[in-house]
């Protein structure tokens, strides 16, 4: 029997997740990717929830609660402290939410980012703070629907790009990956923790309740947001950008838009205008990753091992 | 070694005797060079922890608190702003019981902007569940922070050491500096309740039921009550060593005297002025000097409250729609005396205005004859 | 103390969370129930790989979801290459 990821799990059954959660999929991916040599630091987000209510643990490693805009600074102090008592091997991650990255906890991830806190931050995206109930965060994307975004045109500004905030933190690892790619991702992770300094990881997330859904296309969708390019699978290593999976031509966005009731309201000219958007950020990462051929050969390698 | 500190200083001193090993911390006048004498001392590498320069309050007691579950001695300085921007994180830290000490140099709070010294910042923290202990000199800032990693650390509750903004942080007085052994031999190393084990994995802050919630809570009140038995004998020990002893609360001149002026912080010193003058004058007053504002030291209050004295409580704060924050907690601790004292509530020095021997003289005439109203506050300007 | 059960001092100041999740059978969340028709399978365990609860066993070489977990998502039966998982109506409700 040969597995395409590890078979060690260090997320248990039993946890208290959405049917189809992607968020708790990330969550089993990076287990098996990082080992038991890893601590996590969660702020308030959906796994506030599902780690487990008090006397019991959804994962086999320790865990520190923290409030919601302390992720970072939280992850920092854990290594710090791990350190002055002799302990330089265990991996701390903090592990937060898009409201807790994009908004609320920002500051705190700017200033480990700065500071280029060894540690790995992974920011579990599910594109709205889903965990009170489904309202618009900074990670939003344009035009779906939340409870604080209720009119048929939704969102009404395009998603904070995140990625080029940390970008510009110069750190020594960004990536973004989503549970589609598994072997992608926990590539990714196991990357991410053979290097030293700021680790940035952002996990696309689908969450059935929060962009209506049904639970079985979990997968499905997280794959088609690679494919149409609404979220592009990269990662960039100490300042080089390499694509991990370049589809000879995207798909059509609709079809990724289309199977989710938050973008219900979508109206033919807002959906040009998001089409038009993606296909211009897709340009753009080409050519930033055309611009570097000498990996490109890498890459399709790679490619081919991720695309399901 | 006897040396000349400012209280910044001290404050720094204090920490890299304690051997701690993460610092986490912020920039805020007038709490600077605290912080500057810590990474002047580890670029020397006379102190061996880490400090990390963070960029907000917030993050320096997130960081301590990451930093102590891990198991480490830990260890901030704040003011004013910076300790109002902290405070969902002091709930943490204390709920979380770990052993933090932090310095905070008092500050009044905003708006408007103001730079200079009083009380609002530290007493608007009352119910984080830190140890509260002011400070009237150099000295006892520094010996303070060694007692508080010795009374924190046995019963897993944080301290903020407290000294006043300028009038102590940036004044130079001679003090003596206990040599590294002597105060290995007072503090062992942090023991922590609970640290992070990879091999013993377990989740720290989950979720609790309400009677879970409840009685962490109510463990917590027990073991905040403890502190005072705690303080004594760590006292004692810190005594045996260094030769200096501390209560949580002193009186001056209290044996036989009829009207008692309560006050926390540096202003004491010039109290003390002001009874003796008083006390020339043939008038019986005292001083009763808080140290420990939290837990509030009801039991030694009380041993104050003879029949017939009254209190003329000063306060460096003010809580808008109702009295002086001092004011309403000894009116709380000596309700049940018998007979009630008179306790009459003043507010001076906001914002740093000078509290003088003039203005104490006058509040204690005040308090003596009985004048203010009980349910009164009466705020003292200083005449210049 | 009347109102208050056991001494104080006995409360926990500090509790930590170490029993497993696991303890929790989240199988009642379940309408719909997977099942495998093994003369189907190929034993890729892509259905393995891609379970939320993580509660397909591949032990024996071939996949057996513990319904004691499942919690119906229909996630493997979704995305199995050879469409041998039906999700059925669970006779348990």
């Amino acid at each position: 029997m040969k597995l395409s990821i590890p078979e060690d799990e260090l997320l248990s059954s039993g946890h208290s997740a959405c049917q189809g959660c992607g968020a708790t999929l990330s969550m089993r991916y990076a287990l098996k990717a990082l080992g038991k040599d890893t601590s996590l630091v969660v702020p308030a987000c959906c796994w506030t929830i599902l780690a487990g209510a008090m006397s019991r643990s959804s994962v086999c490693v320790p865990l520190v609660h923290c409030p919601f805009a302390t992720a970072a600074a939280t992850a920092t102090g854990v290594k710090a402290g791990l350190v002055a008592k002799g302990n330089t091997t265990t991996q701390v991650v903090a592990w937060a939410g898009d409201g807790g990255t994009f908004d609320i906890g920002l500051q705190a991830l700017s200033g480990a980012a700065d500071r280029n806190e060894d540690i790995i931050y992974v920011c579990y995206d599910n594109e709205a703070y889903m965990n009170t109930g489904i309202q618009r965060s900074g990670g939003t994307p344009w035009h779906a629907w939340t409870m604080t975004t209720p009119s048929g045109a939704g969102s009404e500004r395009p998603k904070k790009d995140l990625d080029a905030i940390i970008e510009a933190h110069h750190v020594p690892y960004m990536a973004t990956c989503t549970p589609a790619f598994a072997e992608d991702m926990v590539r990714k992770f196991k990357k991410a923790r053979e290097i030293k300094g700021f680790r940035f990881i952002h996990v696309l997330s689908p969450c059935p309740p929060g962009w209506k859904y049904e639970p079985e296309k979990s997968i499905q969708l997280s794959r088609l947001a690679v494919q149409t390019g609404i979220f592009p699978l990269y990662e960039i290593d100490n300042g080089k950008f390499r694509l991990n999976m370049l589809p000879v031509k995207l798909k059509p966005s609709i079809e990724y838009f289309k199977q989710q009731k938050r973008y219900k309201g979508l109206s033919p000219a807002d959906e040009a205008q998001l089409q038009s958007s993606i296909d211009g950020r897709w340009r753009q990462l080409c050519d930033r990753h055309n611009a570097q051929p000498a990996v490109t050969t890498q890459v399709a390698k790679n490619t081919q091992h991720s695309v399901p | 070694m006897k040396k000349t500190l400012m209280g910044n200083h001290a404050v720094a001193v204090g920490a890299k005797l304690a051997k701690v090993d993460v610092v986490a911390a912020y920039p805020i006048t007038p709490q600077t060079q605290s912080v500057e004498l810590i990474a002047e001392m580890q670029a020397k590498g006379e102190f061996k922890g880490r400090y990390i320069k963070v960029e907000s309050e917030h993050s320096a007691m997130a960081a301590l608190i990451g930093a102590a579950i891990a198991g480490a001695r830990t260890f901030t300085s704040t003011s004013s702003q910076g300790l109002a921007y902290m405070h969902e994180m002091l709930h943490w830290a204390a709920g979380s019981r770990l052993p933090i000490v932090m310095a905070d140099v008092n500050r009044g709070l905003g708006a408007p902007w103001i730079l200079w010294s009083d009380q609002s910042d530290t007493l608007s923290q009352r119910d984080t569940g830190w140890m509260q202990w002011y400070c009237a000199d150099n000295q006892e800032v520094l010996d303070s922070i060694l007692l508080a990693y010795r009374v924190s650390e046995q019963l897993c509750i944080p301290c903020m050491i407290i000294l006043d903004g300028f009038t102590l942080s940036h004044t130079y007085e001679p003090v003596d500096i206990p040599a590294q052994e002597k105060v290995d031999e007072f503090l062992p190393p942090y023991k922590p309740m609970a640290a992070i084990d990879i091999d013993k994995p377990a989740t720290v802050g989950s979720l609790p039921s309400s009677k879970d919630y409840f009685r962490i809570k109510r463990r917590q009140a027990i073991d905040m009550d403890k502190i005072e038995g705690v303080f004594d004998r760590s006292v004692e020990e810190f005594a045996s060593i260094f030769g200096r002893r501390y209560g949580l609360t002193e009186g001056y001149r209290c044996s036989d005297a009829e009207t008692i002026m309560v006050m926390a912080g540096a202003v004491a010193t010039t109290a003390k002025e002001a009874v003796d003058q008083l006390r020339q004058e043939g008038k019986k007053a005292g001083l009763l000097y808080l140290r420990s504002f939290r837990p509030f030291p009801t039991k030694q209050l009380k041993g104050y409250a003879k029949p017939g004295v009254r209190f003329a409580v000063l306060d460096r704060s003010y809580s808008q729609g109702h009295h002086g924050i001092i004011f309403e907690e000894m009116k709380s601790a000596l309700y049940t005396c018998n007979p009630r004292p008179g306790i009459y509530g003043f507010v001076a020095g906001l914002g740093g205005g000078d509290i003088t021997v003039e203005l104490l003289k006058e509040m204690w005439a005040e308090a003596d004859a009985g004048k203010p109203g009980a349910d009164e506050t009466v705020w003292l300007e200083e005449a210049r | 103390m009347p109102r208050l059960e056991g001494d104080p001092n006995q409360f926990e100041a500090i509790k930590l969370s170490t029993r497993s999740m696991s303890e929790v059978h989240t199988g009642n969340w379940r309408s719909l129930k997977p099942a495998i028709d093994h003369s189907k399978c190929t034993n890729c365990m892509i259905c393995w790989k891609y379970c939320p609860e993580a509660c397909v066993q591949i032990a024996t070489g071939s996949p057996v979801i513990d319904m004691n977990y499942c919690k119906g998502c229909g996630i493997c039966a979704f995305e199995c290459p050879t469409k041998c998982i039906s999700m059925n109506a669970d006779a348990g409700l």
